[in-house]
C-alpha cells in the first residue's frame, strides 16, 4: 500500500484534492463570516470615538450613543469640509495610498514618518455639527515599532483637549503600550493644543519626565521613544499640514461668540 | 487499539505525559499568551480545537497519505482549521482576536498539534486520534490556565479581570510585579510546574545523560 501510496499520480491526486477541499473550508469561513467581523470592526472604531469622548462606558449601547456624533469629510489643504466624499464610507487611511487623493511628504515636513498623506480625513463631530461639543480628529504616525493610529478629541473651541487614545499600535506591552493606560491618558484633559490666538504651531508636547502647565503632558518612563512617536504626529496633524486650518476656523468661531456671548461688553464696544 | 484506552487516551496527556510539562513543546505560545487568563483560556481552546480536527482529519486520510508529502499534508489540514479559527474568532470574539493578534496564527507551528497529528494520528484510528488531540489540547490547556493564574495574579492582582489583590496605582495596597507581564516569568513558572509534576511522578525524571564530576580544584585545571 505504501508503494501505491507514493507513485506521483496518487501525489498528485492527493495534493490536489485536498488543497481543494482545504481552499473550499478556507473561503466558506471568511466568506460566511465577514459580515459579522465587518460589524466587529465597525463597533470596535465607533468604540474607540465615543472613548475618546469621553462618552463610553462599559456596556453600554454604542450604535445609539454614536447617533450624537456626525462624521464630515474636512479636505486638509483649505479646513473646509468637503462634499465630494460620503463620510460613512470614506477611508482616508485608505486614500492615503492613492496617489490621486494623497500627497507625499519628506524631511522635516514628515515629523511622524508617515511619507504619504491624505487630502481628505474624516473628522467627527460631537452634538450639534454646526456648533459642535468635541472634535475628534484621527492622527497616525511612527512609534517605536511601527505605525500608531488613534483619535485626538479636542473641544468646541478647537484648542481644549478631551482626550486621546490608540487603537491600533505595535508598542512594546507595559512600556510604549502605557498611551492606552487610562491613567496617563486622564492627564491629557484640560491641555491646551496652541498657546495663543494666532498660533498655527501646535504648542502642546509630550514632555520627559514629568509635565507641567498647559501645553505639557508627562512622558512615559521607559518608553521615551513611544512618547517621541506621541509629541511628532500632534505637530504633524495638529499644524497647518494636517487639521491646523481646519481648527483654525473653530478658534476664530469661538472668538466671535465670547464676543457675542458678552451682550454688554458688545453693546459697550458698539456705543 | 481498543476503546479500553480511550480514557488513557484522553486523560494521560494532562498530567502523566503532559505535552509543555514532559515533552517541552509548545512552550512559544506559552510564553506569548499568558499574561491574563481569559486570553490563556481562548488560546487553550483554540488550540484543543485545532488539536482535535487535525488528528481527526490527517487520521481519516492517513491510509492515502503519500509519505513523502505527508508533512506538508499534515501542514495544510492545520493551517486550514487555524485559518477557520481565526475568522470565527474575528466574527464573534473580536476583543479577544485582538489581544491574541499573530498567537492564533502561530498556532499552525505550534509542535503540539504537528507532533501529534505525525506521531499518533498517522497511525491510529479516527475516534482515538480525535480524543488524543482533546487530551493533548487539554494539556497544553491546563499549563496555560496555570501559568496565566499566578501572572495574571502577581502581575496585575486579578483573575479573570476581576480584581483579586487592588494594585497601587488603583488606590490598593498591592505593588503588582512587573516582571510577571513579561515573557521570561512564564519561563520560572513553567520550570516551577515541571519540578512539582516530577516530584510527585518520580517516572518523568529523565536519567542523567552525564555524571556531574566534584568540583574541579583551582590546581587541577593550571
Amino acid at each position: 500500500m505504501a508503494q501505491g501510496n507514493n507513485s506521483i499520480k496518487k501525489i498528485l491526486i492527493v495534493a490536489f484534492s485536498l488543497c481543494i477541499v482545504c481552499s473550499v473550508i478556507v473561503s466558506t469561513a471568511a466568506v460566511a463570516l465577514r459580515p459579522a467581523q465587518q460589524l466587529n470592526q465597525e463597533l470596535d472604531r465607533k468604540t474607540n470615538i465615543l472613548r475618546v469622548a469621553n462618552l463610553y462606558e462599559r456596556g453600554m449601547d454604542v450604535e445609539a450613543a454614536f447617533r450624537e456624533v456626525t462624521p464630515r469629510v474636512v479636505n486638509l489643504e483649505t479646513g473646509e469640509y468637503s462634499d465630494q466624499h460620503d463620510p460613512e464610507t470614506f477611508d482616508g487611511f485608505e486614500a492615503r495610498r492613492d496617489p490621486a487623493s494623497s500627497r507625499t511628504l519628506s524631511g522635516e515636513r514628515d515629523p511622524a514618518g508617515l511619507s504619504r498623506v491624505e487630502n481628505y480625513a474624516t473628522v467627527y463631530l460631537v452634538g450639534d455639527p454646526d456648533n459642535p461639543e468635541q472634535i475628534i480628529l484621527p492622527i497616525r504616525g511612527q512609534g517605536l515599532w511601527g505605525l500608531m493610529r488613534g483619535f485626538l478629541s479636542v473641544e468646541g473651541d478647537g484648542n481644549t483637549i478631551v482626550g486621546i487614545t490608540y487603537f491600533e499600535h505595535s508598542e512594546t506591552p507595559g512600556l510604549g503600550a502605557e498611551v492606552n493606560n487610562p491613567r496617563w491618558q486622564a492627564q491629557w484633559e484640560g491641555k491646551q493644543v496652541f498657546d495663543d490666538e494666532g498660533a498655527l504651531i501646535p504648542a502642546i508636547r509630550v514632555a520627559k519626565g514629568s509635565g507641567s502647565g498647559d501645553h505639557e503632558v508627562d512622558g512615559l518612563s521607559g518608553a521615551t521613544l513611544t512618547a517621541n512617536g506621541v509629541n511628532n504626529m500632534l505637530q504633524f496633524w495638529l499644524s497647518p499640514e494636517g487639521f491646523g486650518e481646519y481648527l483654525a476656523k473653530f478658534r476664530s468661531s469661538v472668538d466671535q461668540e465670547d464676543a457675542q456671548d458678552a451682550d454688554v461688553e458688545l453693546e459697550a464696544e458698539g456705543a | 487499539m481498543a476503546d479500553a484506552n480511550a480514557k488513557s487516551v484522553l486523560t494521560a496527556p494532562i498530567f502523566k505525559n503532559n505535552p509543555i510539562a514532559l515533552q517541552i513543546l509548545g512552550i512559544c505560545s506559552a510564553l506569548a499568551v499568558t499574561t491574563s487568563m481569559s486570553v490563556s483560556l481562548v488560546m487553550s481552546l483554540a488550540v484543543i480545537f485545532v488539536c482535535a480536527f487535525s488528528n481527526l482529519f490527517v487520521s481519516l486520510i492517513r491510509h492515502h497519505i503519500p509519505s513523502s508529502i505527508r508533512i506538508i499534508v499534515q501542514m495544510t489540514i492545520i493551517a486550514s482549521l487555524v485559518i477557520v479559527v481565526d475568522q470565527i474568532l474575528k466574527a464573534y470574539a473580536y476583543e479577544m482576536s485582538k489581544q491574541l493578534s499573530v498567537f492564533v496564527g502561530l498556532i499552525i507551528t505550534n509542535c503540539i498539534v504537528m507532533g501529534r497529528a505525525e506521531g499518533f494520528a498517522m497511525t491510529n484510528t479516527p475516534s482515538m486520534s480525535f480524543l488524543d488531540g482533546i487530551g493533548n489540547g487539554l494539556g497544553y490547556g491546563v499549563v496555560l490556565m496555570i501559568v496565566g493564574f499566578f501572572r495574571e495574579l502577581l502581575g496585575s492582582g486579578s483573575v479573570f479581570g476581576l480584581t483579586i489583590l487592588p494594585t497601587v496605582q488603583n488606590g490598593g495596597w498591592y505593588v503588582p510585579n512587573g516582571m510577571m507581564l513579561l515573557p521570561p516569568s512564564a519561563f520560572f513558572i513553567i520550570g516551577l510546574l515541571i519540578w512539582v509534576i516530577r516530584s510527585t511522578h518520580p517516572e518523568q525524571v529523565e536519567d542523567n545523560e552525564f555524571k556531574m564530576k566534584h568540583n574541579t580544584k583551582p590546581k587541577e585545571a593550571v
